[in-house]
């Protein structure tokens, strides 16, 4: 029964997005029909998330083709892990779709942008309860698709659509070996039914496990924006707020870490890749947290960050903390979306993504000034606030890892210390950049409160609880793994995931909060000094330069993979004219001779023409005479 | 009544020498710079070919041959030759650079034909001389008027048509009009 | 008398009149070359009347006819040299070059060009 529920809960916005599509402009007729099938998708998937408890896998599918030997079905596969992760989709989809009726409801391309929003949502939800990888991989890929779409949403302004386009480019060059891992996965297993492959993982069926976790991570890094595929996400930014809200911060970029934690049997049996995972994900959470705080647009700051609670979630993942990467992912996907719609509604206010255009909104915008204090806290790590002990969590796991994931849990717990003193960092940084400090001289500006209309201040409001309260989860220990189940989709069972308690170990916590105290009490005597100015230019000096363009990754890009593209682009170009032209250019040349030679004939002279006549009536009188004599 | 090559019979000798001159003048008739003498060499050229058709025992037709050829035909060369201004003298283009193909066409042609014939005709001989009566203007013109009428006939009208067609051919002004002032011009 | 000495007397007499007619410059030796061929035939006819002796007497009827006709031809051919020589002051056959087809130079250069031509006008 949950089941038919779920697969509804999938194809209820897929419905609202065809029939806004389909029902032109009239704008109270979008408004209806981008929220009410995703609020009603919402119902369904807390529904079928109460109904389903900790109970085990349930799997409805009905098969609709063949594909050579192996079938193709679609229908729905509820586990834990599926049912908490679309409850997340459903919810953030619904805060954002409600937040965008007044925040895009006025502008000329809004029925599109939220029949967009609608299928992303289908597709997400699609991703998550998939029964088939076949099936999921459609939906990952309509979801790259309406990401493009999206981002392109200003497709006015020419960042936006290098954006929409780098996007799907590097995602694309993930996507390709993910298919080749799905692809070997099926092949190997003979099914592309998720529970045979995850019991072919149990059963050691696969030849070469490592080989398919590195293509499979493939696909996570440029869906889910980790080195070296990471570079897409701060560009992104050029699209609405609310899309980088959903998209960017809470489920897009989620389905990645979800892949991982669905198919983790298959990486559980390739340390070379968890070690290459926990590499990548400490290289990114390092380097993306110090982007972050250097930058001055505030979106951007919120997409490095967002890139930098990926890698916790990654590196959670290398070091076997599958539940704890899991919790991070879900209060993550609550606190950063809020941030973004709360970052939205400021630069609303203001009229201008820069930090340096904002300050002492405090008392201008109190709601707003709440909701997202307890959003950064959040993002901070400081107790009781649910991302504390989601970061816990991940540091706890990774200092707990033994066996094989003992080489990747040292890494991640060293730069997971730094990085969260860096979080802290750029946290108050943006914190005491909006909201506190002088006024700066801004036109639109006026000392009135003026606070966000309604319907964007209840999505914040919303979005701001299970920031705050998630937390409370953790006072049922181990539950929270219960309902996540195991590896194959298990109930309850605590098969080898380790530390699956999520109370925060001592040591770690310790750790954490003093390289937070620590560095955030740097940012705030350097702001202190002067209110002013940019905390980021003392602190770093010199090397603000270079991580405000992001280590200046894209250049390296363009520089290996670019220019040779394009100088080999015109040698094609080149060799098209110069040798295969040259051969159609040259039969023309050799016609017009052959041409010319023939037209020499033509002398004009009768005799001549006649001496030729004759001579070919002599030889074929000899010819004639000789085989008449001789046969 | 055969007998081998090495041993000819007199008619045989007369026909060969003869023949070397009528070849000879031929040679020459195409040969020859000067136009005058080109036409000359014509006639000796034909008057050999009667001598021919005499040692055939063709008689009528050699007087016929001698008459035409000798007395209205060079002379209308020569008529020709004066009425275009040709040269008189001997000119140094006369030959044109079409020799050489022309002269392998000729000599392709000449050992085709010679193969052929002396091939098909190695083993036939004849008697000359038991023709003389069919040769004899009595024997001719009893042919040709018992069983030769009609083209006979055509023949004439083809007379009169070249007649007219020369006259109409070489008149100035009247139907070629056109060319009055361009000959105005030369003249 | 063998056959063969009045055949291939004939046959020479072709070959020379065939090479008069291609070789010669000016048309009144054209046509007196033309004579040689006619009476290269005459000659064939007459030779193998003898030969063959047939009761109607082809081969010497038949060669008065091409006299006849020959004559007739030369007539009419010297009006028309005439009419040459009226209209273009000169009997010169080599000159006469109106069957001619013109030979312009071409190099590859030049489709080369329009191929670019083309390109700019599309760009």
């Amino acid at each position: 029964m949950i089941t038919v529920l779920a697969l509804l809960a999938s194809l209820l916005p897929a419905f609202g997005a065809a029939v806004t599509f389909a029902g032109g402009r009239d704008v109270r007729h979008v408004k209806f029909w981008s929220t009410a099938p995703v609020a009603a998708a919402f119902v369904l998937t807390l529904i079928v998330a109460l109904d389903h408890g900790t109970g085990g896998t349930s799997v409805r599918g009905w098969t609709i083709g063949t594909a050579g030997d192996y079938s193709i079905s679609v229908g729905a596969r509820v586990s834990g892990l599926s049912a908490l992760t679309a409850v997340l989709v459903a919810g953030v989809a619904l805060c954002v779709q409600v937040f965008s009726a007044s925040y895009l409801g006025g502008e000329p391309r809004y029925a599109s942008y939220a029949a967009l929003i609608s299928l992303f949502t289908a597709a997400m939800l699609t991703v998550v309860y998939a029964p088939d990888l076949i099936v999921l991989l459609v939906g990952w890929e309509i979801m790259g698709a309406c990401s493009y779409f999206l981002i392109g949403h200003y497709w006015e302004k020419p960042e936006a659509r290098s954006a929409s386009i780098k996007a799907f480019l590097m995602t694309k060059a993930g996507d390709v070996p993910f298919l080749f891992g799905i692809i070997a996965l099926g092949v190997q297993a003979h099914s592309f039914q998720i529970f045979v492959v995850l019991q072919a993982a149990h059963n050691d069926v696969y030849d070469h496990p490592g080989w398919i976790a590195a293509l499979l991570l493939c696909g996570v890094l440029g869906k889910s924006a980790q080195f070296p595929l990471h570079s897409w996400l701060p560009d992104a930014m050029a699209g609405p707020t609310p899309i980088s809200a959903l998209i960017h911060a809470a489920t897009m970029v989620a389905a990645g870490i979800y892949v991982v934690a669905l198919l983790y049997p298959i990486f559980a049996l390739a340390p070379d890749v968890l070690i290459a995972m926990a590499v990548i994900a400490a290289i990114t959470m390092c380097g993306a947290a110090l982007c972050a705080l250097a930058q001055t647009d505030v979106k951007k700051i919120l997409a490095y960050s967002t890139v930098s609670q990926l890698a916790y979630m990654l590196g959670g993942l290398s070091v076997g903390g599958r539940s704890q990467a899991m919790y991070l992912l879900l209060v993550h996907g609550a606190f950063k979306a809020l941030l973004f719609l709360a970052a939205g509604v400021v630069i609303h206010r203001v009229g201008s993504n820069e930090l340096s255009a904002m300050g002492g909104l405090r008392f201008r915008m109190p709601i707003t000034y709440g909701t997202m204090t307890i959003g950064l806290l959040a993002l901070a790590g400081i107790p009781p606030f649910s991302g504390f002990f989601g970061k816990e969590g991940v540091l706890g796991a990774a200092f707990d890892a033994s066996g094989e994931f003992a080489a990747p849990g040292k890494i991640v717990l060293t730069f997971g210390l730094i990085t969260a003193g860096i979080t802290a960092a750029y946290a108050l940084r943006m914190w005491l950049g909006i909201f506190h400090g002088p006024f700066p001289d801004a036109p639109q500006e006026h000392e009135a409160r003026v606070e966000a209309p309604q319907t964007e201040l209840i999505p914040l409001i919303l979005l701001a609880i299970p920031a705050a309260a998630l937390g409370v989860v953790v006072l049922f220990g181990s539950d929270f793994s219960k309902a996540l189940g195991g590896w194959y989709g298990e109930s309850g069972s605590l098969l080898g995931s380790s530390a699956a308690d999520l109370w925060p170990g001592g040591f770690t916590t310790l750790l954490s909060l003093l390289f937070a105290l620590g560095f955030g009490t740097l940012v705030f005597l350097a702001w202190r000094r002067n209110p002013q100015a940019d905390p980021a230019v003392t602190l770093l000096g010199p090397a603000r330069g270079l991580l405000l363009n992001g280590f200046y990754f894209d250049r390296v890009i363009a520089l290996a993979l670019v220019r040779p593209t394009r100088a080999a682009a015109r040698l094609v170009a080149y060799l098209d004219t110069n040798v295969l032209d040259a051969y159609v250019r040259g039969s023309g040349v050799g016609a017009r001779g052959l041409g010319t030679m023939l037209r020499r004939l033509q002398t004009g002279s009768v005799q001549f023409y006649l001496t030729c006549l004759f001579l070919g009536v002599v030889i074929m009188a000899a010819v004639y005479a000789y085989v008449g004599t001789v046969s | 009544m055969s007998h081998g090559y090495l041993s000819p019979t007199g008619v045989e000798i007369a026909f060969v020498l003869v023949g070397l001159v009528t070849l000879g003048s031929g040679l020459l008739v195409v040969t020859v710079k000067n136009l005058v003498y080109a036409a000359l060499w014509l006639i000796v050229c034909m008057g050999s070919i009667a001598v021919e058709y005499l040692l055939l025992s063709a008689e009528l037709l050699a007087w016929i041959q001698v008459l035409i050829y000798g007395g209205a035909v060079i002379v209308l060369f020569l008529f020709g030759l004066m009425l275009t201004r040709a040269p008189i003298g001997p000119t140094e283009e006369l030959n044109v650079r079409n020799r050489w193909p022309a002269a392998i066409v000729g000599l392709g042609a000449a050992g085709t034909l010679v193969t052929v014939v002396v091939q098909a005709y190695q083993h036939t001989w004849f008697d000359p001389r038991g023709a003389v009566s069919l040769g004899s203007a009595q024997a001719l013109g009893g042919q040709l008027f018992k069983y030769w009428v009609l083209p006979f006939e055509v023949l004439s009208v083809l007379l009169l048509a070249a007649l007219v067609g020369a006259i109409v051919l070489s008149r100035r002004g009247g139907a070629l009009g056109a060319q009055a002032p361009n000959e105005e011009a030369e003249a | 008398m063998h056959a063969v000495y009045p055949l291939v007397l004939g046959a020479l007499l072709f070959a020379i009149g065939l090479y008069g007619v291609l070789a010669r410059r000016s048309a009144i030796a054209v046509l007196m070359a033309i004579e040689l061929l006619l009476n290269a035939v005459t000659l064939n006819l007459v030779s193998f009347g003898a030969i063959l002796r047939d009761q109607y007497g082809m081969g010497q009827i038949f060669t008065l006819f091409i006299i006849t006709i020959a004559a007739a031809e030369t007539g009419l051919g010297l009006a028309i040299v005439l009419l040459l020589y009226r209209q273009r002051a000169t009997s010169d056959l080599g000159e006469q070059r109106e069957l001619a087809e013109p030979v312009e130079p071409y190099d590859s250069d030049e489709l080369l060009a329009v191929d670019e031509v083309e390109a700019g006008a599309a760009r």
